[in-house]
């Protein structure tokens, strides 16, 4: 009876079920050992506290009437009068309008683009076709926005190639590139031509990772193409598809920076402002430092509070989401 | 012809079906391939064929290098060639070095401080900080108009870190404790038996690192405030999508228009950098991209 009160000597066993045992190295004993790694990671963690760290902490400026030439710690405390002050700007909700419309146009016409191109790329057959189809569909991902805005205004711009033979087939000429009406149909599709390439890696790869015995064991009870597609591909890959909503639902308020400043001029504020140009031209250019940074605040809670509630509601449907349930 | 992999399951495709196909991927290849052709052939062109095309030259039937010896004899583009190049180079270097050496040092499970280092690193995954805090922090450290600015705020990317970090946990175990045992130390480690074995994920985080400072606009828009400074992508914007003229020389007063073809000789040179490096680490894109991304 007696052994029942003495604990098990070893209580923790690795994968294969083999006992490990306990070692207590102390402290300086293990400094000594791991210095190198310590000193490894410096350069990241020194880099990592300056340029996040530190400008996370700097977020307190929201709640500050800075002045930008005097020391942090004596610009006075004002509460939320710079939330009140941006809540009362039209301009401010016209680009929250914006960048709600640009990032709905993104979900519903870029997001499907991917899955067609990897699909098809999946069908094809000859592996020097489907090498090259990748290389050249991957290949604009790696261009600057300045190049692909200059590229589609070569294209379609009032001297570009269309309007060229619009002009010599003495039919009229498109605008497309200074339309405000369309200009947010304009970011998506130079969107699809820049990254929907890019895009497919992924989806291939969950592609690729179907079994094909499943589509094996569907012919052979008579499924036909169509079937198989609709009850062994698109299962297999719906995880991805789920993880990528999510993510993607995380950035809804990020909807492409530099794109949009390049071409802001071209089409007028009012078509054209989203959060992130708001922040740069009220804050940075205007000097509204405060207000500038209750917008990047706001924009850093909501994308927060999106990814967790989406990533939620995709474990209630029972996918697995961005991180597994535990 | 190579081998054909149809699974015998799948039947023989309809007529009909090949030809949509084939009409879908000549369509792809050409509306991206188009442009460059039109940048490259107009590059290439006399002013007046350009002229005589209205504009744009689709197939050059000229072959002249002037736009690409004017803008390299010295001037804005050279001098923004020449600081872009820089700036990639060193940023690079810095990059890919802090990234390895975390990535590996954060790999080794149970050793000191591993876990809340790796929590530290993580974390900034999820909080982004805003841009206005992050210039006031460039601009307290007196890094406004210094080209440090493009390098520092944006040299450690931690999608990278999770990317390396990510592929060198599958290295086994058993070869460091053997080159342990043999007498090598953490470095040696790291720099004998880890980097080679590590060499297509390292290729592609570099092409990643690099293209990203090549093509950084908006930190130089940010960041640079003199013009004399202006990188590539600056000097592209001015002079390519707003089509400002192009003065050569800094002591020339004389403004010569940009033409045409010199501003699709600046689109050139700065494409071809990434065209050049692409082909090399394409084979390996796949796998550093996915090693990385798709872990849960």
């Amino acid at each position: 009876m007696s052994a029942k009160l003495v604990a098990p000597a070893a209580t923790r066993t690795d994968r294969h079920g083999r006992a490990l045992v306990e070692r207590r190295v102390p402290f300086l004993a293990r400094l000594r050992q791991d210095y190198p790694l310590l000193i490894m990671v410096t350069p990241a963690v020194v880099l990592l506290l300056l340029f996040v760290y530190v400008p996370l902490f700097g977020n307190v400026i929201a709640f500050m009437d800075y002045q930008p030439y005097v020391p942090i710690t004596q610009s006075p405390w004002i509460g939320l009068q710079n939330f009140q002050t941006l809540f009362a700007d039209p301009t401010f909700w016209r680009a929250v309008v914006n960048t709600l419309e640009i990032t709905l146009m993104q979900l519903v016409l870029f997001f499907p683009v991917p899955i067609a191109l990897a699909l098809l790329i999946h069908s094809l057959v000859w592996p020097w076709l489907r090498i090259l189809v990748q290389s050249v569909l991957y290949l604009p991902h790696f261009l600057s926005w300045v190049i692909v805005v200059g590229f589609f205004q070569e294209s379609l711009g009032s001297g570009g190639v269309v309007n060229h033979m619009l002009r010599q087939a003495n039919e009229s000429t498109i605008t497309v590139m200074s339309d405000p009406s369309t200009f947010k149909l304009l970011l998506t599709s130079q969107l699809i031509w820049k990254d929907a390439g890019w895009g497919t890696i992924i989806f291939l790869a969950a592609l690729a990772a179907i079994d094909d015995s499943l589509y094996e064991a569907a012919a052979i009870d008579g499924s036909g193409a169509w079937s198989r597609f609709w009850h062994v591909t698109l299962p297999g890959i719906r995880p991805i598809i789920v993880l990528l909503l999510i993510l993607r639902l995380g950035e809804a308020l990020s909807v492409g920076f530099e794109q949009i400043i390049l071409q802001r001029n071209a089409v007028g504020a009012h078509a054209a402002e989203v959060l992130d140009t708001y922040v740069y031209y009220h804050g940075v250019v205007d000097g509204n430092w405060g207000v500038g940074i209750a917008v990047g605040l706001i924009k850093g809670v909501v994308g927060f509070v999106l990814i967790l509630g989406a990533n939620k509601a995709a474990h209630m449907l029972g996918e697995q989401g961005v991180y597994s349930r535990s | 012809m190579s081998t054909i992999r149809r699974p015998v399951w799948a039947g023989k495709p309809k007529p009909v079906v090949l030809a949509l196909k084939g009409v879908a991927v000549l369509f792809l290849l050409a509306l991206i391939l188009f442009p460059f052709l039109i940048v490259f052939s107009t590059s290439v062109s006399d002013n007046d064929d350009i002229t005589a095309a209205g504009g744009y030259v689709v197939w050059p039937k000229s072959f002249n290098l002037s736009a690409y010896s004017q803008i390299l004899s010295g001037g804005i583009v050279t001098r923004a060639i020449v600081v872009t190049a820089l700036v990639t180079l060193i940023g690079t270097a810095i990059s890919v070095t802090s990234t390895v050496l975390a990535a590996w040092a954060l790999s080794r499970p149970g050793s000191l401080f591993q876990r809340p280092l790796l929590t530290f690193v993580l974390v900034t995954f999820l909080f982004t900080p805003g841009l206005i805090p992050l210039y006031l922090v460039v601009k307290q450290l007196g890094l406004v108009n210094n080209y440090w600015a493009l390098i520092l705020p944006s040299a450690f990317s931690v999608f990278n870190l999770v990317v390396v970090r990510g592929f060198m946990m599958g290295i086994p175990k058993e070869l460091i404790d053997s080159a342990k045992m043999d007498g090598a130390g953490e470095w040696r480690v790291l720099w004998r038996i880890v980097l080679p074995l590590s060499r297509a994920v390292i290729a592609v985080v570099t092409l990643f690192y690099a293209v990203g400072y090549w093509n950084a606009f908006f930190n130089a828009l940010l960041y640079i405030n003199d013009s004399t400074k202006w990188t590539l992508q600056l000097v592209l914007r001015t002079y390519v999508l707003q089509g400002s003229s192009l003065v050569s020389g800094v002591g020339d007063t004389t403004i010569h228009p940009a033409a045409q073809s010199v501003q699709m000789a600046v689109v050139m040179i700065a494409i071809a950098p990434i065209a050049l490096a692409y082909p090399f680490v394409q084979r390996h894109l796949t796998k550093g991209v996915l090693t990385g991304a798709v872990k849960g």
